[in-house]
């Protein structure tokens, strides 16, 4: 198995680290994982990309020019990574934000109000794992309980106590994921 | 098994230094790599292993602190990216000139001037071919993958004991800010100031005793009939290197037709290349440096005998094509070299390197 | 009477300390170099700490400050001497490390490495050769250079408009916490060079018991690069240097301690 991830959104949505988390639960399953992101200026406050690859075998590049999948929480990193998804392929949006909202018919596309669940909950922080859980409930390809692994050996010690939150949010975005276009 | 860690390059680079027993890091903030010391000052080594860290006034003092510390004999080590290297040129050839072992890691970014913070591999030349003043060479090591950024830290400092010699880690903003997977190693303990003085008393300054003559740390020589005595002795140490320590990966070169030569962050994005061309049919394979200098001519040579041709891959205008053009040429053999690359801190994707191989090797 | 019978034991009454070379020195006839290695030879001898000493030599006309007295060293590049001096005593804090420096290394292109050392208060010892001239290079002009004074890259005298003030970095070292103990000394007659000698021996002192950065500014002549006889140079140096560069302690006592610094709202 390998799995190709782009998470594009703003700086600050927490686009960072759910591929952080993301690409920790993958070591937690015993697999190969690299994580690349935008850095720079152009993170602060700009967009945020990362670059997240899972596989069962040795990665070959980081930096890719199409995508298993999309995670797009803004409509400048859907117009930039719509074209990028491989046909087939699967493309998950939060349309807070969208105004143009994806077009192509040969791929698999969901959509999850991420900002609002999260709001709901009573805890917008938990954003990126309410848009997680969406995206494992389209692609199971990690578990639940090694993304708690994932958190707990990533997390400081600290921080133990929030994540039974995150593991809820992410459940909350597997329950409300939602299709828009299945192929 | 070692622990399992995701962690950045740039991290990495921090904690296989403390663990592999390094005495002491110094350095100064540069995008993109300032995470090596901040991740050292966080780790605070000084209350495990003793290392010293300190954040220097600039590039130049940190890379004059090495020296300093490197003529006490200890395993000591800096890092910056392209334009801290350059300040950091004066020492470097001195600390060559001295035949002092260091390691300087460079995570380079693209230039010339202040240029991008953008990755990039544009101080090939810099790096491979001397970059400050006088004939000298470092050992270049040119880590793939943050696995790589963990294990040549250790290496290097072996190699830099071993030939008292700079080793430079020329790494590259990508690898230097991405997150893998990371096993790491066990620690190893400092050396005591005892076993020190044991194995490098001969030369470092390890406190005159009556028992020996002083120990003078010097790269001057105004004597130019000695100095060329100095030179000649640092050119043979270079030809040991040639013929011992060159390293190199080889994939899928077996039956190929044609073969890419990329180091680094481009060797990663040349090892998708090379799936998505032979998913096309296309007979490719990668050959990838992994020691600079001393570069792996000859294997480029032996596979001049097979293949219809090359095609470098680098984030630079076009710098290692000099050098398997030598190796093809001097080999006698004509076969194309060509190159391929993007400039100025974009890096290039696997399905352009496909393309330009197409269009420039197969096509031309 | 035969000189052999004179050359007694009984009869010495000046011999020069052990840890000098019998190196005959490069420099030139009335030249303060050579005082002033005497003098640290002497202080090294005397503390006994031969073997826990490190020098750090310049570029400039100490560069072979090394050839002459018996310790280990290390020769640094133009300037950076606090920075090799600032890594050798980091990583062997019971080493006793010294720089020796000239006006344009340490006062023109080290003039970051100076300040910055001795405001991280490295236990270092720091010796300063002040001569107001590039001696090595053929005399040219230094950041010390008095107004008016003539060397060869200012043939009508050193310009304010032009070049700029004459450089007291010795009192911008005293300005700075991290300093323990800053002098400005001389060694052009025995009382002076007795003075001197006190003084480097405090800074050792000083280094050893890790009270911060040592600093001692030696006022010396260079009859070469000043086209004097060495007599002259004397003359001129006391007429003209110690006026402006006034002979006497700065700074005495220690690096500040942390508290002096630290703002009370500062403790997250």
């Amino acid at each position: 198995m390998t799995e190709e991830i782009i998470i594009a959104g703003f700086g600050g949505q927490g686009v960072l680290s759910m591929g952080k988390i993301l690409a920790y639960s993958g070591v937690m399953q015993g697999q190969e994982v690299t994580w690349f992101p935008s850095y720079g200026p152009e993170m602060r406050g700009g967009t945020a990309n990362v670059t997240v690859i899972l596989s069962d075998n040795r990665i070959s590049s980081p930096i890719l020019h199409e995508f298993d999948t999309a995670i797009i929480l803004n409509q400048q990193s859907l117009d930039k990574f719509e074209a990028e998804v491989k046909p087939g392929g699967t493309l998950l949006y939060d349309p807070n934000g969208i105004v143009h909202p994806p077009t192509r018919t040969d791929i698999n596309i969901y959509k999850i109000e991420g900002t609002k669940i999260a709001a709901d909950m009573g805890n917008v922080k938990t954003f990126n794992m309410v848009v997680l859980g969406a995206f494992l409930k389209a692609k199971p390809i990690v578990a639940l309980e090694s993304i708690r692994k994932g958190l707990e050996k990533s997390l400081p010690e600290r921080h133990h106590k929030l994540i039974p939150m995150n593991l809820q949010a992410i459940e909350a975005g597997q329950q409300q994921m939602e299709e828009v276009h299945i192929i | 098994m070692g622990e399992l860690r995701l962690m950045k390059g740039n991290e990495v680079i921090a904690e296989a230094a403390i663990r592999c027993g390094c005495d002491a890091y110094f350095g100064y903030p540069i995008t993109p790599q300032s995470e090596v010391m901040e991740t050292l000052m966080a780790r605070e080594p000084w209350n495990q292993t003793g290392m010293v860290v300190l954040q220097a006034e600039s590039e130049v003092a940190s890379i004059n602190m090495v020296y300093g510390a490197a003529g006490a004999g200890k395993k000591v080590m800096t890092s910056s990216s392209s334009p801290g290297i350059s300040l950091m040129a004066e020492g470097i050839s001195y600390i060559a000139g001295a035949e002092l072992p260091c390691v300087i890691v460079n995570v380079q970014r693209g230039g010339p001037g202040l240029g991008t913070i953008q990755p990039s591999q544009a101080d090939y030349f810099q790096s491979t071919k001397g970059g400050g003043h006088g004939d000298y060479r470092l050992i270049v090591l040119a880590p793939a993958s943050v696995q790589e950024m963990h294990d040549f830290v250790g290496l290097a400092f072996e190699l830099a004991f071993k030939y008292r010699n700079p080793a430079m880690i020329l790494a590259d903003g990508a690898i230097g800010q991405m997150m893998e997977k990371v096993e790491l190693g066990e620690f190893v303990a400092r050396q005591t100031t005892e076993q020190v003085d044991a194995q490098y008393g001969s030369w470092a300054t390890t406190g005159k005793k009556k028992s020996r003559a002083k120990n003078v740390i010097t790269s001057l020589e105004l004597d130019s009939a000695l100095m060329e005595q100095n030179n000649l002795r640092f050119q043979e140490k270079y030809r040991k290197m040639q013929q011992d320590e060159v390293s190199f990966e080889a994939i899928r070169c077996e039956d190929a037709d044609y073969v890419l030569v990329a180091f680094g962050s481009s060797a990663r994005i040349c090892q998708k290349s090379v799936e998505l061309a032979r998913a096309k049919g296309i007979k490719v394979g990668l050959l990838r440096p992994i020691t600079l200098f001393p570069f792996p001519s000859e294997p480029i040579a032996r596979l001049a005998k097979q293949v219809k041709g090359f095609m470098t891959v680098e984030m630079n205008a076009g710098q290692m094509i000099e050098d398997v053009r030598l190796a093809v040429n001097c080999a006698g053999e004509r076969n194309p070299v060509h190159y391929f690359g993007r400039l100025g801190g974009i890096i290039p994707t696997p399905g352009e390197v496909v393309e330009a191989l197409e269009q420039k090797l197969i096509g031309g | 009477m035969d000189v052999k019978d004179i050359i007694k034991e009984e009869n010495l009454v000046y011999s020069k300390p052990s840890l000098l070379s019998d190196k005959i020195t490069h420099y030139c006839p009335g030249c303060s170099h050579g005082v002033v290695h005497k003098l640290l030879a002497e202080v090294i001898e005397e503390l006994g700490i031969q073997e826990k000493t490190i020098g750090v030599s310049p570029v400039g006309c100490a560069v072979f400050a090394y050839n002459y007295i018996e310790i280990d060293w290390q020769e640094a590049a133009h300037g950076r001497a606090p920075a090799v001096a600032t890594g050798i005593a980091r990583v062997d804090p019971d080493k006793v490390v010294f720089t020796y420096q000239g006006d344009g290394d340490l006062a023109s292109i080290g003039t970051a490495e100076i300040m910055h050392a001795a405001n991280r208060g490295e236990n270092i010892v720091v010796v300063f050769i002040n001569n107001a001239i590039y001696g090595m290079t053929g005399g040219q002009m230094a950041p010390t250079t008095l107004l008016g004074q003539v060397t060869a890259t200012t043939p009508c005298g050193r310009d304010l408009e032009r070049n700029g003030y004459p450089l007291k970095i010795t009192e911008l070292i005293g300005q700075l916490p991290g300093a323990a103990y800053v002098s400005r000394q001389s060694v052009h007659t025995p009382a002076a060079v007795r003075k001197c000698r006190k003084a480097l021996r405090k800074s050792f002192e000083n280094a050893m018991a890790k009270k911060g950065t040592s600093f001692v500014e030696v006022v010396s002549t260079c009859s070469s690069g000043w086209r004097l006889s060495p007599v002259e140079a004397n003359k001129w140096m006391e007429e003209n240097m110690f006026p402006f560069y006034p002979i006497g302690d700065i700074k005495d006592g220690q690096k500040a301690e942390a508290g002096d610094f630290m703002q009370q709202n500062l403790k997250n």
